[in-house]
Order: structure tokens, then C-alpha cells, then sequence
């Protein structure tokens, strides 16, 4: 299994970095159309806010399909999905305001897409740093998935992020957010569920759990 | 005022070779009868009559046609900025008129061809500047506005004037969607209207215009945000009112009537005072109207442009 598992995480990585190839191969050849860096920076936010909702449906697809083994690919997916935002962050700060400290500033601040953008990255990065195994036996169980908890804001606030960003059709951010709403949905459903039934011992087995 | 000497050769002579390669698959295309144009026996792709040079054009290099014509807002095709390329080759530009009419004398109904006979045709070229941050430098080729707005006599009491896109439910998916409130309308001042610099365009890079840019014939306003000039126009409407425009009714706080180009303005969404020039890698600052403000500067004197932006 755990061979399995191995072979897996080695595809899964792969496909991650697809996107990542994607956009280097249209800028190597110039096939990005007419603002490269323009489609550039949306696609690696586009990449981001997937990968995020991806990472946020391991555990509904896992609760539902049984596959226990699904957990072990959340961290990777998780990262991922940072490794996007921050590759996002950089092409705003390096190819859309190069660097220049004041305008960005008064961008976060009056910008409400750019404020919200730059909220999400501040929620993600802890998780990004706190990903290690060492890092959640440092923190305990209980409190790193507390911290972790930070995933469900963070998605909103990317998913507004993309709303605000948009000029008039929003049905493509309207899309995530539907994706979203239903995968954080299905959390609160079966949170309820678990209280109705006291007798049911509460689920709260960190970081892996074993399918009963 | 102007002390740029036009150019001997007009740079729609000059287009990389690239460029003649893609307009032969123009032609290809519209002999197959997907691009049929309006103008009489005009398609797209089809050359119009030597424009004369026009000082008012740029020295600048023009952006290359692949980009003038690949990179588009016009959300009656729908909200992708290369869907607009994709999808225009079904708009019906003929038969086409435009109606004139409100506060004239003498309203009328022009034939797409009676306007083409309105003036002779001009190549201006001139930079375009989008709200959302970039800019271009088009070969354009038209006439000043006011040649046609003169056709039907305004009245002492037109202060305005509205002017209407097409919409083609059948050709046009955008507006089957309640993006905006169709039809698309901008509207100008008479005097910004009637402003030289304010164009009547029936074509680019020496060619009849592109669906996806507004064909038959659009407007081309270069000191304003490139929204402002509405494109495949059908009517204008002369009123003594601020006509009510498609932008502005929709985020007032977002895009003004006015909608100079300004570099001291910002936008809720976009700082305004750099452009990143398709094709460059860097940004440049961005100019007062875009770099007319010689010209037009006049047109807004005493105003606070910061109120009305």
C-alpha cells in the first residue's frame, strides 16, 4: 500500500506543477496572447484558488468514498495550492508594481480585491510554515487543526478576492463559490449530524484518520 | 498646436510581414463566407482606399495587428478579452445605418455607405488607453465625428450626444446575459464630440474594420478610457441632458461620464498612473488625456477633473 501511496504522491506532484508548465512554455513561445504577464498572474491565482478548493474537498470525497488513503495527498494539494499563491503574489509584485513599495501599500489599502488577496495570503502562509510533521507535533494535534481551520476564511476571502477582481461577469468566481459553499457545507451538515447522535463518539482523530 | 510632421509613409505600409501573412487568412476566410463585411463588397481583411496620413496621428509604433485585433473588450460577445475575435465573425453588418436623430434639424437614417462617402478617409494613429491598465497604439482609419454629426444640424439646444451599439440577441451572446444594460450606450459632450480629434471609424492598419472592433463603423475617442468608445454604433441620439451611459449606470463610483484619461486619478480597482503598452515588459507612466492634453486640455478648463472623472 504504501508503495501505492509513493507512486501516487509521485503523479500527483507531477500534475501539480502541469499548470506551472503551462504558463512557462506559453511565455517561452509567446502564446499567451497579447499581455503575457496579464494572463500569467490570473492563471497562477486561477491555479491557487483550484488547488485550494481541491485541498478543501480531500475530506468530503474521503467521508463519502471511504478512501482513507486520500488524506495523505491533502498536505501535498495544500501546499500547492500555496506554492500557486505565492507564485501569484510575486507576479503582482515583481511584473505588475516591480517592487515599488508605496504604490503597492496604497493599493492594499484601497484596493478592497487587492486588500482581500493580500488577507488571504496571510492566512495561508502559517499553514504553509506549520505543514511539517515536526510542526504538528509541536503544536499538538488539537491546536494545529484549530490553526488549520484558517483554510475555510481563507477560500471565502479568495473566492472574494476573485468576485471583487472581475469587471461585470462574474459567473465563473460565482462558480467556485457554489464548489465552496457546498464543500464547506457538507462539513456543517455533518457537524450537526454528530451532535444529534451524542452517543456516536465525536470524530477527532488528528492528522490521519483511520476509516472505522 | 501640433508640430509633429506627418509621416511620408503611413506605418499601415510598414506592417511586419507576419501581419500580411494572418490577412491573407483574413481573405481566406472571408472568401469562404464566414467574415462577409458590410461595406457593399467590402470584407473584412479587404483594403479600404489610400487613407491619407493625418497630423494628428502618433509617430509611435502601432501595436501589431494580431494584438489589435486578438485582445478585445466587447462584452456583447461575451467577457474574455479573446472571445470577442473568436466569436464577432457572425455580427450582420449589412445592411447598416445609423440614426441620427433628438435635438437636429434634420434627423436622418445614413447607409453605411452614404457615411463612407461622407469625408475622405484619413489614417489616424492614435493611443489607446483601457481603464484596466494597458494601452495600445492603433492605425485607425475614419474621419472626424463632427463631419457626420453636421450631416443633420444640431440644434442650439444639443448639449449631448448619446451613442447606441448594435444588438443582435442572434449574433451576440453577451447580451442574451444581464452583464450590462443593452444596448451599450456612451455618450460625449457636443464639444468633445465635435472635438477633431474625436473619430468616426470605419477601419484599421489601412484595412476595413475588424468585426471584433467595432465594425462598421465606431467611435474612437483617444483621450478617454478606451470604454468610451463605443463600438458597431447604430444611433446617436442629440439630447440637451447628460445621457445616462452603460458604465456609469453601472458602477457610478467606478467609471464617470467624463472618463479622461488620467494618471491623478485613480480607479477603485486599477491605480491609474502607469500602463503597461502591449507587447512591452515594463510599465510607463501614464499621461494627462493620454497625451492629448495639448489638444483637449481647453475642453476641460476650470473643471475639477478629480469630481468629474
Amino acid at each position: 500500500m504504501a508503495k501505492y501511496i509513493a507512486a501516487l504522491k509521485t503523479a500527483l506532484f507531477i500534475l501539480c506543477l502541469l499548470p506551472l508548465a503551462h504558463y512557462a512554455a506559453g511565455l517561452w513561445q509567446d502564446t499567451l496572447g497579447a499581455n503575457p504577464i496579464e494572463a500569467l498572474t490570473r492563471g497562477l491565482g486561477d491555479w491557487a484558488l483550484r488547488l485550494l478548493l481541491i485541498t478543501l474537498a480531500v475530506t468530503p470525497l474521503r467521508r463519502l468514498s471511504g478512501w482513507a488513503w486520500l488524506l495523505k495527498l491533502r498536505r501535498m494539494l495544500g501546499l500547492f495550492a500555496f506554492f500557486y499563491a505565492s507564485l501569484h503574489l510575486i507576479a503582482y509584485l515583481w511584473l505588475d508594481q516591480f517592487f515599488d513599495w508605496a504604490e503597492i501599500g496604497r493599493d492594499i489599502l484601497k484596493r478592497p480585491f487587492i486588500t482581500v488577496g493580500m488577507a488571504t495570503f496571510l492566512l495561508l502562509a502559517p499553514l504553509a510554515a506549520t505543514s511539517t510533521k515536526a510542526m504538528i507535533r509541536r503544536l499538538g494535534g488539537q491546536r494545529w487543526q484549530r490553526l488549520h481551520r484558517l483554510i475555510y476564511p481563507a477560500a471565502l476571502l479568495a473566492v472574494l478576492h476573485f468576485t471583487w477582481m472581475v469587471k461585470v461577469d462574474v459567473r465563473e468566481p460565482a462558480l467556485y463559490g457554489v464548489i465552496l459553499a457546498v464543500l464547506l457545507g457538507l462539513r456543517a451538515w455533518w457537524r450537526i449530524d454528530d451532535w444529534r447522535r451524542p452517543l456516536v463518539p465525536r470524530r477527532r482523530i488528528i492528522p490521519i484518520q483511520v476509516r472505522r | 498646436m501640433l508640430i509633429q510632421r506627418p509621416h511620408d509613409v503611413p506605418p499601415s505600409e510598414i506592417t511586419p510581414k507576419s501581419v500580411f501573412a494572418e490577412r491573407r487568412q483574413f481573405l481566406r476566410l472571408a472568401a469562404g463566407g464566414a467574415l462577409v463585411l458590410a461595406l457593399s463588397d467590402a470584407h473584412a481583411g479587404d483594403r479600404l482606399p489610400a487613407a491619407a496620413a493625418s497630423p494628428y496621428s502618433t509617430p509611435e509604433e502601432p501595436t501589431p495587428y494580431r494584438h489589435v485585433t486578438g485582445y478585445n473588450n466587447f462584452v456583447e460577445f461575451g467577457s474574455g478579452k479573446d472571445i470577442p475575435a473568436e466569436r464577432a465573425h457572425r455580427l450582420r453588418t449589412s445592411p447598416w445605418s445609423v440614426t441620427l436623430d433628438g435635438l437636429v434639424h434634420k434627423p436622418r437614417m445614413l447607409a453605411i455607405e452614404d457615411i463612407l462617402k461622407l469625408a475622405p478617409l484619413e489614417e489616424r494613429v492614435y493611443r489607446l488607453r483601457c481603464v484596466e491598465g494597458w494601452s495600445m497604439v492603433v492605425p485607425w482609419v475614419g474621419f472626424s465625428l463632427s463631419t457626420l454629426l453636421k450631416q443633420v444640424e444640431p440644434l442650439g439646444s444639443a448639449r449631448y450626444v448619446a451613442l447606441e451599439s448594435v444588438v443582435q440577441p442572434d449574433t451576440q451572446p453577451g447580451v442574451r446575459l444581464p452583464l450590462l444594460d443593452w444596448p451599450y450606450t456612451e455618450g460625449l459632450r457636443l464639444d468633445e464630440a465635435m472635438h477633431p480629434l474625436t473619430l468616426a471609424a470605419v477601419g484599421l492598419y489601412g484595412e476595413v474594420m475588424p468585426k471584433q472592433n467595432g465594425a462598421p463603423v465606431r467611435l474612437v475617442v483617444p483621450w478617454k478610457y478606451g470604454f468610451k468608445s463605443a463600438k458597431s454604433i447604430v444611433r446617436i441620439r442629440f439630447t440637451d441632458k447628460e445621457p445616462l451611459t452603460t458604465w456609469n449606470k453601472l458602477q457610478p463610483d467606478e467609471y464617470g461620464f467624463y472618463a479622461n484619461v488620467n494618471p491623478e486619478v485613480s480607479h477603485p480597482r486599477w491605480s491609474q498612473a502607469r500602463e503597461r503598452r502591449i507587447g512591452d515588459f515594463l510599465k510607463r507612466p501614464t499621461q494627462l488625456f493620454n497625451g492629448y492634453a495639448e489638444q483637449v486640455g481647453p475642453l476641460y478648463a476650470g473643471m475639477d477633473l478629480r469630481k468629474f472623472y
